[in-house]
């Protein structure tokens, strides 16, 4: 039996896939560098410190160190029974990242870019966040390797998401509502870019997801790969064979990307990436880019993007807020267009479904975004049927969400009018 | 029409010349189509037109509220190049400097056409390097359009002569690391950059980002071929609001406040 507390291969030295960037950072058509030319050097520094840094054996020995012991990594993969006879389809298996530290997947990743920054001899770290679950990691991160941390987060979202502007706070992060544009996820990210322009020299930008410019999108998808490293192995040794399909929610892409990449070449196994479909595709009020987006440029990259026929970015709407972003991880796009992964809009009340349903039958409680890849999954289980088994990364927690599900479910309103 | 024209005639007149930029749209296309015709009219040699987009991620505050303002009143891509129509009738050069996504989305070949059918002199293209794409270059190329590439104080010699290479009319020097606005000292990193740029070309080497007013423009003028001009002009229409005409008047005063400064340098 592998014992993957002890596995001597490092989370970062995966396989090369046949769907990795080429070296300017392209996945076929989508993906390079549409940035300004002073922040080239930076991005030229950073990929070069990122591939030194990850054929070192001394950084990977850290990187994996800090994700078992501060991390909780491997997360549990879960068989989770109740569930799987309540949808009476597929055998169901949970990836437990809603049990790491700080709730998601998301600590992975800044753990991997922190390490970098102290690698890099950088003494700040920028970042940008949607729900707030980025901006805690990164603040989490930023406490732990004793660097400076300052996260922007629209203004909307900072209204949304109280509590978790609360804990960034607490952890001694400073937090800067951003009010321009239209002051959510991606007025966040526009912010922090004209930060890190004028602070380049000391100050990484610790990207929240597997978008942006060249090389953030391979970058990220390396610290997050243990995702779908450990859950093939444990899949394997649970069930004795791949799942027939896996399936995460698809915001810019990291939870998914991190799932995925470990089966990109096993083309047996069938993948699914579930895209905020808010209010309905036809209602116009989603953020499903891959489904309902055109090819263009957002934040570095080109990708699928919501936009208007001037190329003007649409604004996004989603219940869950880490879903809430026009544009996506470029290698999604890619997988998209040559048909490996296939991607599907879920809805709002689908989700919340989802999420209720998790919650009765097996006691777990999904993050909104989580639960679009629940809500997805459920779908492929039925269709494929009680031989096969399906594998949902449940990329987080769902506490930050009580206050949408109070409103949505009118929980505890009935406590209330006995009183 | 290349910007070239105008370089060389401020070169004959030994002094640097002087750029001014404005977002079409703003505070609408007439409006600023006035804005610009005055701005030509007290002093400047070549007109950078803006075009307003969602994201501007190397724009300060006074910038991305011009650029808001003007996609809240409804500016479509297509004014942009009215814009530049009306500009090129005064004779004077007229640039666009526009993010990279419209431009995409309107197509690549569509959009040299008709900026070049409008007059147009070229593009300048903030969050485009000449390694990002290589549709523009072939498609300015076929419309006689000049391509102007940024060069910033971060960036290497190796990466400054390829960027100097790629360009046709002049080269941008971002003067500081940073994002535009106003700023009240020229920045010393503005310098060793136009040294290190012209080493490396015989281009015209223009410096952006932060000047505001003619005594900064003189400093800039005594090393560099031309002065640009953004921030200070947009502050100039805001300060003034619906007064259009006070906004004109103080245009123009602070035009020719900046054209004495690069005829001092
Ligand atoms: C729990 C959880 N899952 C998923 C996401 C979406 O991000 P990504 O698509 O990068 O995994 C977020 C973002 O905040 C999140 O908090």
């Amino acid at each position: 039996m592998t014992d993957l507390t002890t596995a001597p291969a490092s989370a970062l030295t995966g396989a090369p896939t046949s769907y990795d960037a080429d070296e300017q950072g392209w996945f076929g058509d989508f993906g390079g560098r549409f940035m300004p030319e002073a922040l080239v050097a930076a991005l030229d520094e950073l990929t070069v410190a990122w591939r030194e840094a990850v054929a070192d054996p001394a950084f990977m020995a850290e990187f994996d160190a800090i994700q078992r012991d501060y991390a909780g990594t491997p997360s549990r993969l879960y068989d989770a029974e109740r569930l799987t006879r309540r949808i009476g389809g597929a055998r169901i298996l949970l990836k437990r990242e809603d049990l790491n530290h700080t709730g998601a997947h998301k600590i992975r990743n800044v753990l991997g870019q922190a390490l970098l920054t102290k690698r890099m001899g950088k003494s700040r770290v920028i970042a940008e966040t949607g729900a707030g679950q980025h901006g805690v990691a990164s603040a989490t991160a930023a406490a732990y390797f004793e660097l400076d941390c300052t996260v922007y987060m629209g203004a909307v979202d900072t209204r949304r998401q109280a509590l978790n502007v609360a804990r960034m706070e607490l952890l001694g992060a400073k937090v800067v509502p951003v009010e321009s544009g239209s002051a959510t996820l991606k007025d966040a990210i526009n912010e922090a870019m004209r930060d890190w322009v004028a602070s380049v020299d000391h100050t990484a930008y610790l990207f929240g997801t597997a978008a942006g410019p060249h090389p953030f999108p391979s970058m990220v998808r390396d610290f997050t790969r243990g995702i779908g490293d450990e859950a093939r192995e444990q899949c394997l040794e649970l069930t004795g064979r791949l799942p027939d399909a896996v399936a995460a929610c698809v915001g810019g892409g990291s939870n998914a990307i991190g799932l995925f990449t470990a089966f990109l070449d096993d083309p047996e196994v069938r993948i699914y990436g579930f895209e905020p479909g808010g209010d309905g595709v036809e209602t116009g009020r989603h953020a499903a880019t891959i489904h309902a987006g055109d090819s263009g440029v957002l934040h570095g990259a080109r990708t699928f993007v919501l936009q208007d026929e001037d190329g003007q970015t649409v604004e996004s709407h989603s219940i869950s807020a880490g879903l809430d972003y026009p544009g996506v991880g470029p290698q999604h796009a890619h997988l998209a267009k040559t048909g490996r992964a296939e991607y599907r809009p879920v809805t709002d009340a689908q989700s919340m479904d989802a999420l209720a349903l998790l919650a009765r039958t097996e006691g777990i409680i999904p993050a909104i975004e989580s639960a679009h890849a629940l809500a997805g999954a459920f779908d492929v289980a039925r269709e494929l049927g009680p031989d096969a088994t399906v594998l949902i990364n449940l990329s987080g927690r769902g506490d930050k969400d009580m206050e949408t599900a109070r409103e949505w479910f009118a929980l505890g309103e009935k406590t209330q009018e006995q009183v | 029409m290349s910007t070239s024209v105008a370089f060389e005639k401020a070169r004959s007149d030994d002094r640097a010349a002087l750029v001014g930029y404005l977002p079409a749209g703003f505070p609408d296309v007439d409006g600023s189509i006035a804005a610009l015709e005055a701005m030509v009219a007290a002093g400047c040699d070549v007109i950078e037109v803006g075009l307003p987009y969602s994201d501007p991620v190397m724009d300060g505050p006074t910038i991305q509220a011009a650029a808001q303002q003007a996609l809240e009143g409804g500016f479509r891509v297509r004014d942009v190049f009215r814009t530049v129509e009306a500009v090129a009738a005064t004779g004077t050069p007229a640039v666009v400097m526009t993010y990279w996504n419209p431009v995409e989305r309107y197509g690549v070949e569509r959009f040299a056409r008709d900026l070049a059918g409008a007059g147009g002199a070229g593009l300048i293209t903030p969050d485009l390097t000449p390694d990002s794409d290589p549709h523009w270059p072939s498609a300015a190329d076929a419309h006689d359009l000049d391509k102007v590439y940024l060069v910033a104080p971060s960036s290497t010699d190796e990466r400054i002569a390829m960027t100097v290479a790629a360009c046709r009319g002049f080269v941008y020097a971002t003067a500081v690391m940073g994002v535009t606005g106003a700023r009240t000292t020229t920045s010393e990193l503005a310098e060793p950059l136009v040294a290190r740029t012209k080493a490396a070309t015989g281009l015209p080497v223009g410096v952006g980002l932060g000047v505001s007013t003619g005594d900064q423009a003189a400093e800039i003028a005594a090393y560099a071929d031309a002065v640009i001009v953004g921030s200070a002009f947009v502050r100039t229409l805001l300060d003034h609001g619906d007064d259009r005409a006070g906004g004109l008047r103080a245009l123009t005063v602070l035009t020719e406040d900046l054209a004495d400064g690069v005829r001092r340098g």
